[in-house]
């Protein structure tokens, strides 16, 4: 994901060696392409299709789907998340800075007898120290989960045609972006045909 | 293209063309007694575009004639509580029945009440989730909701019973100028955190599963905008308030696999700290009470006690708020079986076996320990009448409802017809919900109205402001529901396209089979219903490899 697609203005003011690389594709109307587009009417369609993709050995694509394909990992070929060790780490971390805080507040910075108990005894701060180890993971899972998925994003070349938006409702796509080093027009254009694809679009950049 | 505006095809499916009614009202078709057979989880065969414009159809049109008046009501009935809270912030705490002796009484009811109900949410979201119960998608998103509205309105209670409400931030650890921090060994400083935790986290979770189907109402309204723009016509104001506030909601969400992936691990991870926080929540909430020395509060049964009764308590909320659903908005039987119903009945039956066991349990161990107050406190302050012996209990009624309402009522459910009729099981859920307010009743009022010295006992009578705060609450409660069916997505579109049959890559329906191309072994198949194995289609193009 490039930096370009988030700051597109920025982009255009980086030295020549930071630039994204002239785009050779150009669509039938002499614009820059950004991607080929399919589209599949049944999950089990665009599932087959993307085992082709993928054993093509495409990098630079996606599957598109109303919902989440059961196994489309293997289908598509990709590796699990790291999520879940950020999600780990910062819930630790999390939970050991609260349990810190309520240390040193009950024990350093604000001496309160209670009960005659010890100032430190840790028991007291168990409930605490989960329930900020909890939040941190939560919010860990949510940020992390948008930030690997470069989210928010409000714009985005593919919703220049208006029967992408059925991606929501009930059909599935297969997007070949042009930055693919095995991007070749007619090539991916008879790899979606012989998939059975019902539609193939261009889709222009910006 | 077309000239028929899509809302008009929606209105006409939601106006029940296309829907098929049930031969036996009695039997939906989802009631499946082969345990061979898998019931389906969405009746009448729907499809991917069927559950999107059902659902999204809910929150683009009018719901009907009932909805506008009852929102009305519910609203007036939160502005006569917010007034009473009004009230009480400029006059005092005085304005309530509370006295020396009863220092607890409708505030914490209400709270404990509320926060309990606030649990079936994020109990059917996360702990259903990793068992995979996929009957959960009937009712998740709703209860999830229900769970964050519920915690706003326990939120009021504890806030406002303070007192000096001024004085109400020193719950936080903000540094100040007495150089003073919170006492870190109070369960209701625990109790804080563990609720404000709780509110942040089901809201979240409610929002990242509303992400995808923010996205469906997003573009749908764009898909209508762009439509009116082709035709000329003048763009509707409702479509481009949807597209941009359900675009911004979304956050650019574009359907994509690999956001999905990472997606469904983030949700695996949420349902997996929420349901540690689940129980935690209401272990905690129940320290308030059994950390204290007051008797019938000072016990270790509480937190497991706690939480079964949440759970009870809250999926009677479920169902009293969806029962009613079902019937007014169309085709929302389609999603919400009687198969569903079904299921939670029968988790009523348990959970309110789970706290007839510990009121039992509660008498025994009270014996058990020899300790008098306790035992006196069972006896005396809520068993026996009054009208039986001359040291009984003056709220015998409060605790007999609760008997009858939380362990007698869901007996009826050993029954199979009356698990499967909602008329049943709403009844038993408006009783269940009832009781569950009883208990939280007993265990503060009549533990602290006789405690210890004689000399210092008294009587609770709650003043018209309780009252008249405690019925705003449910109509903060009922106003933010009706806005939930009305505006936002009821049913979790996503996951309910996901458990259809044919979602699945390896589904071999007869449109599925045109685009058959590969016999490929793919892991993880699904089909255990002895289809036959993919085969090449002649009719398919170019399927050569």
């Amino acid at each position: 994901m490039a930096v370009a697609d988030y700051f597109p203005l920025p982009a255009k003011y980086l030295p020549r060696a930071l630039q994204p690389a002239p785009n050779r594709h150009l669509a039938a109307d002499g614009s820059p392409l950004h991607g080929l587009l399919a589209e599949f009417d049944t999950a089990p369609g665009v599932y087959h299709a993307a085992e082709h993709v993928r054993d093509a050995g495409f990098t630079a694509w996606d599957l598109h789907s109303p919902f989440p394909l059961h196994g489309v990992e293997d289908a598509m070929g990709f590796k699990r998340t790291k999520l879940p060790i950020a999600v780990g780490v910062i819930a630790l971390t999390g939970a050991g800075l609260g349990y810190l805080m309520q240390w040193w507040m009950s024990a350093v910075a604000y001496r309160l007898p209670v009960q005659g108990k010890p100032f430190g005894a840790w028991e007291p701060f168990t409930p605490i120290t989960f329930e900020i180890g909890v939040l941190s993971a939560a919010f860990t899972a949510l940020i992390g989960m948008l930030a690997l998925n470069g989210l928010p994003r409000f714009h985005h070349p593919l919703y220049k045609h208006e029967h992408f938006l059925a991606s929501s409702d009930d059909k599935f796509f297969i997007y070949i972006e042009t930055r693919d080093p095995k991007f070749d027009r007619a090539a991916v254009q008879k790899l979606f045909e012989q998939s059975g694809a019902a539609r193939i679009d261009e889709v222009t950049e910006g | 293209m077309s000239s028929i505006h899509p809302d008009k095809v929606i209105a006409e499916q939601l106006a029940g063309i296309g829907s098929v009614p049930a031969a036996d009202p009695g039997d939906d078709g989802s009631l499946i007694d082969d345990p061979a057979v898998r019931a389906p989880l969405v009746l009448n065969n729907r499809s991917f575009g069927d559950v999107t414009n059902i659902v999204c159809g809910y929150a683009e049109n009018p719901p009907g004639k009932w909805w506008l008046p009852t929102l009305l009501l519910a609203a007036a009935t939160a502005g006569i509580g917010m007034a009473m809270i009004g009230y009480l912030l400029i006059t005092g705490v005085g304005v309530w029945g509370l006295n020396n002796q009863v220092n607890w009484a409708w505030d914490i009811t209400n709270f404990v009440f509320w926060i309990g109900i606030g649990h079936a949410g994020t109990l059917i979201s996360a702990i259903l989730c990793l068992f995979k119960q996929k009957w959960r998608t009937a009712v998740n998103r709703s209860a999830e909701a229900m769970t964050i509205f519920a915690v706003m309105c326990a939120g009021i209670f504890p806030a406002i019973h303070v007192g000096r409400i001024w004085f109400i931030w020193m719950v936080f650890p903000v540094p100040n100028a007495n150089a003073i921090w919170p006492n870190f060994r109070s369960p209701l400083l625990w109790d804080v955190f563990a609720v404000s935790t709780y509110a942040t986290v089901s809201f979240l979770f409610w929002y990242m599963g509303m992400i995808p189907d923010l996205a469906t109402l997003r573009d749908r309204a764009d898909r209508r905008l762009r439509r009116s723009r082709a035709l000329g016509e003048a763009l509707r104001i409702p479509d481009m308030v949807r597209a941009y506030v359900f675009g911004l909601l979304s956050l650019g969400w574009r359907f994509s696999s690999r956001h999905w992936h990472r997606y469904e691990v983030a949700y695996l991870i949420l349902a997996g700290i929420s349901t540690p926080l689940v129980l935690s929540v209401h272990s905690i909430v129940s320290f308030d009470f059994a950390t204290s020395v007051v008797p019938g509060w000072h016990t270790t049964i509480f937190p497991p006690y706690f939480v079964a009764g949440a759970i009870f308590g809250g999926f009677a909320m479920v169902l009293l708020l969806l029962i009613p659903a079902r019937e007014l908005f169309a085709n929302f039987k389609d999603f919400l079986t009687l198969r569903h119903l079904e299921n939670m009945a029968k988790i009523l039956l348990v959970t309110g076996m789970m706290v007839g066991f510990a009121y039992g349990m509660e008498f025994f161990i009270a014996w058990y320990s020899a300790s008098e107050p306790e035992l006196y406190v069972f006896l005396f302050n809520r068993a026996i009448p009054d009208w039986l012996h001359p040291d009984g209990a003056p709220y015998w009624w409060a605790y007999w409802s609760m008997i009858f309402c939380n362990v007698v009522s869901p007996q009826v459910f050993w029954w199979k017809r009356n698990r499967r009729d909602p008329r049943v099981i709403w009844a038993v859920a408006l009783l269940v919900t009832i009781g569950m307010w009883f208990e939280r009743f007993v265990i503060i009022v009549t533990s602290l109205h006789r405690a210890w010295l004689p000399a210092e006992w008294h009587m609770f009578f709650p003043t018209p402001v309780d009252i008249l705060t405690f019925a705003g609450s449910c109509g903060i409660f009922l106003t933010l529901f009706l806005l939930f069916l009305r505006f936002l997505p009821v049913f979790p579109i996503a996951e309910v396209k996901a458990v259809l049959p044919q979602a699945s890559p390896h589904h071999h329906g007869h449109e599925a089979h045109n685009n058959h191309n590969e016999e490929h072994g793919t892991p993880g198949g699904q089909s255990a219903g002895g289809h036959a194995p993919p085969r090449h289609h002649p009719d398919t193009p170019g399927g050569g490899h």
